[in-house]
């Protein structure tokens, strides 16, 4: 199936593994250690769920190579366009660690101030967020600035027409949009085999005239070699990029979920084998660009963090109902500023 | 003054709108060009450039969704659905995102978009090409939603709709985008949520908006036959709504029928007829009676006039109100 130009290898774009000599040991110490935050992350919100302190987490651990290449491969006048299911990919762009999860505790819907980072709400209707990744390229490419936009969206989702309009409307305008699906082989129960026939999802580039590329999910260098290349051409004007990243989600879709129904233990185990997190250290280590010291470094700041979200978890405040109304309109309609004053005249709140 | 139809009126508020405010950009299909298939936004590209009145694919629901992204960036986007039931793919979006983001983030980022719909019959359109779809959107919490009915309001309310800094579901009555008049283009632009009483009368109150204002203007002028001096009330805005000017209409008159054009089942006349008889009660002389269109998938172009409310249905309603109640005489 290769030859076009569009069209991605047969197999994925790998390095760890591979006769690869040219690896940037910093660069590669610095995607470890994000790893290591985001994997803590995600075991440290899936606690909070059993203890009820988030509403529900839907993990993305088995992801985090993913989330630590994008987050070191985006600028910072880039833009980040997650799905909920990128909360870690959130914070190691930055944003408060609570003010991340603010969805998923319940307290409203969102929780951090969108331009400040430069990250849009984790999107939860499936590839809606595609549309809004190509209409902020779209306006920052007309005002002439020099970014680039990166939407996230699960393998699930590209089944869903935003995702198509969202391309096709990217390609048409040339947009600085990269298109990163993160096939995790799942959309909750449902199989790869049961969203797509395609022979991978990089090869629906081709159909809207966007190059589709196909990487290794669970290779932190290769993820992070191929966004960083598909960013560079967004944000010279060279379009948008497809990219698929074969990866696997190791948790169940959230706490509420048995994954057990759908799939096999030994099929996660075997997933486990290839989890990007050990084999990162083991090739970093085999090569000598990782120490002892390190390691425990980026473990004691991995653990700094989860205290952060366990501690100040407790701390915040309970949100206020008259807030329900706050912020729907910017010129409050009448009706509803009289169910305002009956909210806030009832003797129960 | 200037005055010709409310297609012009429009297109001039769309100039006017474009060259007041740089950030105000044009999306949608056929918008270029072709200046849409309505001509509404006839000669703005060659006036604004591609770059602020842009053809887009046949997508609707991505169209919707990038004018998100451009809202996000700072930008003021009016979106051009080309029919009403053209507008539905796009209902995720408008219902997912551009009503809640202001919401969500808690005023982080407002969604100063403005979306234009043709919306409603009596163009002779197949099927697909004559829904009124104003309920939905209504139901929408964060969305306003505006309907003019005179050349003047599609001008003016148009220009306010830009100027929101909220979601603005503009529905433009086809059957009225031929219709003549006069705009000022030099007044205040108008609020928005303001009702206009577009008949003075005493018997009793015709409450309506969009393209049924014509029809009660006529149903009004036929009554005087049978002794009724009906008012006609104009909404203008369906959201906000003028409870004031509506009610004080009412209460003044005693009776009320409201007229829409769109199926009347949970539709938007029982919200209209809710909020009467919540503020009007003690001085209602008999319910507030609808007249809509059936609650039938919009007939094909021979049997939409059976459809439509017209003079007759209407007077039939003015007819059941009642009027035995009166002390005096019956008309006869």
């Amino acid at each position: 199936m290769t030859g076009h130009p569009l069209l991605p290898t047969d197999a994925p774009v790998s390095l760890l593994d591979t006769a690869e000599t040219a690896i940037d040991g910093e660069l590669a110490v610095e995607l470890y250690r994000r790893m290591v935050l985001a994997r803590r992350f995600n075991r440290q919100a899936t606690a909070l769920t059993l203890q009820g302190r988030l509403s529900v987490y839907p993990s993305s651990a088995g992801q985090e190579a993913v989330a630590a290449a994008v987050t070191l491969a985006l600028a910072e006048e880039d833009w980040l366009f997650p799905t909920y299911r990128d909360t870690a990919a959130v914070v190691l762009r930055g944003v408060d660690p609570v003010q991340a999860v603010t969805l998923l505790r319940g307290d409203w819907h969102h929780g951090w101030d969108p331009g400040a980072h430069r990250v849009a709400p984790l999107a939860t209707p499936l590839a809606t967020q595609t549309a809004h990744a190509v209409g902020l390229a779209h306006a920052a490419a007309l005002a002439g600035d020099d970014l680039a936009v990166l939407a996230l969206i699960g393998d699930g989702g590209t089944s869903e027409g935003d995702f198509h309009e969202a391309v096709n409307l990217a390609a048409v305008f040339r947009s600085p949009v990269v298109f990163l699906v993160q096939n995790n082989g799942y959309a909750i129960s449902v199989p790869l085999s049961r969203q797509s026939a395609a022979p991978s999802l990089a090869h629906k580039g081709i159909g809207y005239g966007v190059p589709g590329v196909l990487v290794d999910g669970n290779d932190a260098l290769a993820v992070h070699r191929v966004v960083d290349e598909a960013l560079t051409r967004a944000r010279r004007g060279g379009g948008p990029s497809l990219i698929e990243a074969r990866t696997y989600r190791i948790d169940p879709h959230t706490n509420a979920d048995d994954a057990t129904r759908y799939r096999a233990d030994e099929e996660v185990a075997e997933a486990r084998r290839r989890d990007p997190l050990p084999r990162l250290e083991r090739h970093l280590r085999e090569r000598g660009l990782l120490d002892d010291a390190t390691v425990r470094a980026a473990s004691v700041a991995a653990e700094a963090l989860a205290a952060v979200l366990r501690d100040r978890l407790a701390d915040e405040p309970r949100p206020d109902p008259a807030d329900l109304f706050t912020h729907v309109y910017a010129t409050t309609p009448p009706h509803v500023a009289e169910q305002r004053r009956v909210l806030t005249g009832e003797a129960g709140r | 003054m200037t005055g010709a139809t409310m297609v012009h009126a429009l297109n001039q508020a769309l100039g006017d709108a474009m060259a007041a405010d740089p950030a105000v950009h044009l999306l949608g299909e056929d918008i270029g060009t072709l200046g849409g298939v309505f001509r509404v936004t006839d000669g703005l590209a060659g006036r604004f450039g591609g770059d602020r009145v842009t053809d887009t694919p046949v997508a609707e629901s991505g169209i919707l969704g990038m004018a998100v992204g451009m809202a996000m960036y700072g930008l003021r986007p009016v979106v051009e659905m080309q029919f009403d039931a053209f507008a539905y793919p796009a209902f995720e979006q408008l219902a997912s995102h551009v009503a809640k983001m202001r919401n969500r983030t808690r005023g982080a980022l407002p969604m100063p978009i403005t979306i234009r719909i043709p919306y409603g019959g009596g163009i002779g359109g197949v099927e697909h090409h004559s829904d009124s779809s104003e309920a939905y959107y209504a139901h929408t919490p964060g969305l306003l939603v505006v309907a003019p009915a005179t050349v003047a309001d599609a001008y003016g309310l148009l220009r306010a709709a830009i100027e929101a800094d909220d979601p603005v579901v503009f529905l433009e009555p086809k059957v009225l985008y031929w219709a003549k008049g006069q705009w000022d283009p030099a007044a205040p632009v108008p609020p928005l949520g303001r009702a206009a009483v577009r008949r003075r009368g005493t018997s009793a109150s015709l409450v309506t908006y969009g393209p049924m204002l014509p029809v009660c203007l006529a149903a009004a002028d036929s009554a005087r036959q049978s002794g009724w001096d009906l008012e006609v009330v104009e909404l203008r805005s369906l959201v906000p709504f003028d409870d004031e000017t509506v009610a004080e209409s009412v209460r003044r008159t005693g009776r009320a029928v409201v007229v829409h054009e769109a199926s009347g089942f949970a539709g938007f006349g029982a919200e209209v007829a809710a909020r009467i008889g919540e503020r009007c009660f003690h001085y209602l002389e008999a319910p507030v009676l609808r007249v809509t269109g059936f609650d039938v998938p919009y007939p094909p172009p021979l049997l939409e006039h059976h459809h439509r409310p017209g003079v007759e249905r209407i007077l039939a309603a003015v007819a059941r109100l009642q009027w035995e109640s009166e002390w005096r005489e019956p008309a006869r």
